[in-house]
């Protein structure tokens, strides 16, 4: 598949990254995980969001995850999903298996059961 | 449970009870809840009748387990369908083209089994993603790019099979042309390897293709012979630089001349990378002013976007130029590609940004256009790209194959974009890509979602878009379940022989029809007449 055709995505997208590049909180890495800390490691739910999340929806320039939550909230809550207090474990489990717009369903044989719960926890923790 | 069509409850049972033997219980799913995510999450027919579902689905960890389901199925006649990653999507994802067939998930089987960096190569299984191998190499600073097309969540070996493409040099970007042997589970349950791979103790698995006798590795792409286990992959060697730039002509005259110049430099293998011929006001996205202007189709036509352009400031058309090489060598085809093309009156060019690899992780992190530099990433899969943009939920991509000549290009161009106004869509894209080494592809990226009337819509107009292709002897590259058997019956010389022929190899090769029943139009025998 080829969206590189996309001109209103392409031409636009540049845009929301440029809008983006003033700060990242993350240091960039496609997979963080490859050099993770031991910290990280200990976090089994982060990992689990650097190595199947983060590529879309991390707090970097060219996320489209992160880019389209920024358009569709303008501001009202947190456009990275690591920095928004307001999810809770129910909400991201149903979407990593359902997805939602140009985010596909993931199956079990990409995220277990309990690599999404992983993952749930950690974006629903408390006292971000 | 889900039923099976033409399976007795307690057959299809009896095969999830066999299959959780082969592969282990947690791995045969059957449930509702389990299944759901194997839905085509781009179909354009989602919550219709005939969307295509799952029944089960099986994912063994090897060839063996591989084997061992296949079998099962065979005996008991159960329609598999595999996938990859499953991320196939424009093109049906992970749900089947036969309603009712259990997918057979590859996903487990995600072991890179060697990458060379002496031969540049690699042999990887089917759910191995771009991202998995990009890794690899960077993690063991292999001096090797891999070419990924704008998803780098799909599969090397996915994407080669449907004909997929990217954007790096020649050979290496017409991913089904870069690979170098396979290994494939037949029907039976028998395991084949392909060129080289078939000959005991040889090391040339990875180099040669032929092996001896007749090729037989494109009868496992696009079609339903054998699920390919095991693939490899010639890889570009990692260059000394790189230089991005653009070329760029100031009139809607100057298109064909401009898409002929490209070609040239294509053919005289000057441009070795992917380009794709660009107008920021044919295009778009339009302002208030250009989209009236874009339905004119009379004499002014032509002055009225001239002028347009000329008051925005902007190319009539542009092209990416890439070139990989050392510095003098680049710089050398740089000067070359300049001159060739300021034979046109007006012709501009920019340098956008140049590299010398190795590049440190700040500095892949700061690359914008990272497919081109091989960098899989998922940058162009944003739903929202503006703040009063309605989200894009998916897409189905026309994309007929035209020849290398600017004229019929432009013609094309215009000729589609007349269509879609009359269609009442406005696809995404549109823009001449030369992908494969000597077409151009244009792709229509129609959106769909879960409007069952907008979807409705889009197939029709799509269905529409294929037969004006079609007249012209336009065919698609690739395509959606929901119109492959269309869209292979257009490849209909001498009344369907090359079908015919195919359908005598799925007799042969699988006789009871159990694998992929009517991918790219090729439906077992006891489907023919009533599932096309």
């Amino acid at each position: 598949m080829s969206l590189r055709c996309l001109t209103l995505a392409g031409s636009l997208l540049l845009a929301g990254a440029l809008a983006f590049g003033a700060q990242p909180t993350v240091s960039w890495k496609l997979f963080p995980d490859s050099a993770s800390s031991q910290s990280a490691k200990a976090e089994t739910g982060k990992v689990d969001f650097l190595n199947a999340c983060a590529v879309c929806h991390a707090a970097e320039p060219d996320r489209p995850g992160t880019m389209s939550l920024q358009f569709k909230y303008a501001g009202r809550l947190p456009a990275a999903l690591e920095q928004r207090t307001d999810l809770t474990s129910e909400i991201v489990t149903y979407y990593v298996r359902h997805g939602i717009a140009m985010m596909p369903s993931f199956r079990k044989t990409e995220l277990s059961d309990a690599q999404v719960a992983a993952i749930a926890a950690y974006l629903s923790r408390k006292g971000k | 449970m889900r039923t099976v069509p033409g399976i007795s409850s307690a057959d299809f049972a009896a095969a999830v009870a066999e299959w959780q033997g082969a592969v282990g219980k947690e791995w045969v799913f059957t449930s509702d809840e389990d299944l759901d995510p194997y839905r085509d999450s781009y179909s354009p027919i989602r919550d219709e009748k005939t969307e295509r579902h799952a029944s089960a689905a099986v994912a063994p960890a090897s060839v063996e387990e591989v084997q061992a389901v296949v079998r099962i199925a065979n005996r008991r006649r159960i329609p598999l369908y595999p996938i990859s990653t499953g991320r196939n999507l424009t093109y049906g994802g992970s749900a089947p083209v036969y309603s009712g067939s259990v997918i057979l998930d590859l996903k487990r089987m995600n072991r890179i089994l060697e990458v060379s960096e002496k031969n540049a190569c690699a042999l990887v299984e089917p759910g191995v993603s771009y991202f998995d191998l990009y890794r690899h190499i960077r993690e063991n600073k292999l001096k090797l790019w891999i070419d990924c097309p704008d998803p780098g969540w799909g599969s090397p070996l996915g994407n080669a099979l449907d004909h997929g493409a990217g954007y790096t040099n020649t050979p290496f970007r017409d991913h089904f042309d870069a690979h170098c042997g396979m290994e494939v589970v037949l029907a039976d349950g028998e395991v084949l390897r392909t060129g080289m791979g078939a000959l005991p103790g040889a090391q040339t698995w990875q180099q040669f293709k032929y092996g001896m006798g007749p090729i037989v590795d494109g009868l496992f792409a696009q079609s339903n012979f054998g699920v390919v286990t095991k693939m490899g992959f010639w890889l570009m060697p990692q260059p000394e630089t790189a230089l991005l730039a653009t070329v760029a002509a100031p009139r809607y005259r100057d298109g064909v001349r401009f898409c002929d110049t490209l070609i040239s430099l294509i053919y005289e293998d000057v441009l070795k990378s992917q380009t794709q011929v660009v107008s920021p006001v044919l295009m778009g996205p339009p302002d208030a002013e250009l989209g009236p202007l874009l339905h004119r189709w009379d004499e002014g036509r032509e002055s009225a976007l001239d002028a347009y352009a000329q008051r925005k400031g902007l190319p009539f058309w542009t092209a990416p130029v890439a070139l990989y090489g050392p510095q003098s060598v680049v710089r050398a085809q740089w000067a070359y590609v300049k001159e060739r093309f300021s034979a046109i009156t007006g012709a501009t060019f920019s340098e956008d940004a140049s590299y010398t690899f190795p590049l440190t992780d700040e500095q892949v992190g700061k690359v914008i256009d990272k497919t081109r530099l091989g960098i899989p990433n998922l940058a162009y899969f944003a739903s929202r790209s503006a703040p009063d943009a309605p989200p894009l939920e998916g897409h189905m991509d026309f994309s007929p194959i035209v020849p290398m000549d600017g004229k019929v290009i432009v013609s094309a161009l215009d000729l589609f974009a007349k269509a879609c106004q009359e269609l009442g869509i406005n696809p995404l894209g549109g823009r001449p890509l030369f992908y494969h080494t000597r077409t151009a592809t244009l792709i229509y990226a129609i959106p769909v979602g879960r409007d069952p009337a907008a979807n409705k819509k889009a197939r029709e107009a799509f269905a529409k878009l294929m037969d004006i292709g079609a007249a012209h002897g336009w065919g698609e590259y690739r395509i959606h379940p929901e119109f492959m058997d269309k869209g292979v019956g257009y490849y209909s010389f001498n009344n369907h022989a090359l079908l015919r022929f195919q359908e005598k190899l799925k007799d042969a090769a699988d006789p009871n029809g159990i694998l992929s029943a009517g991918r790219y139009g090729i439906w077992p025998k006891h489907l023919r007449d009533t599932a096309r």
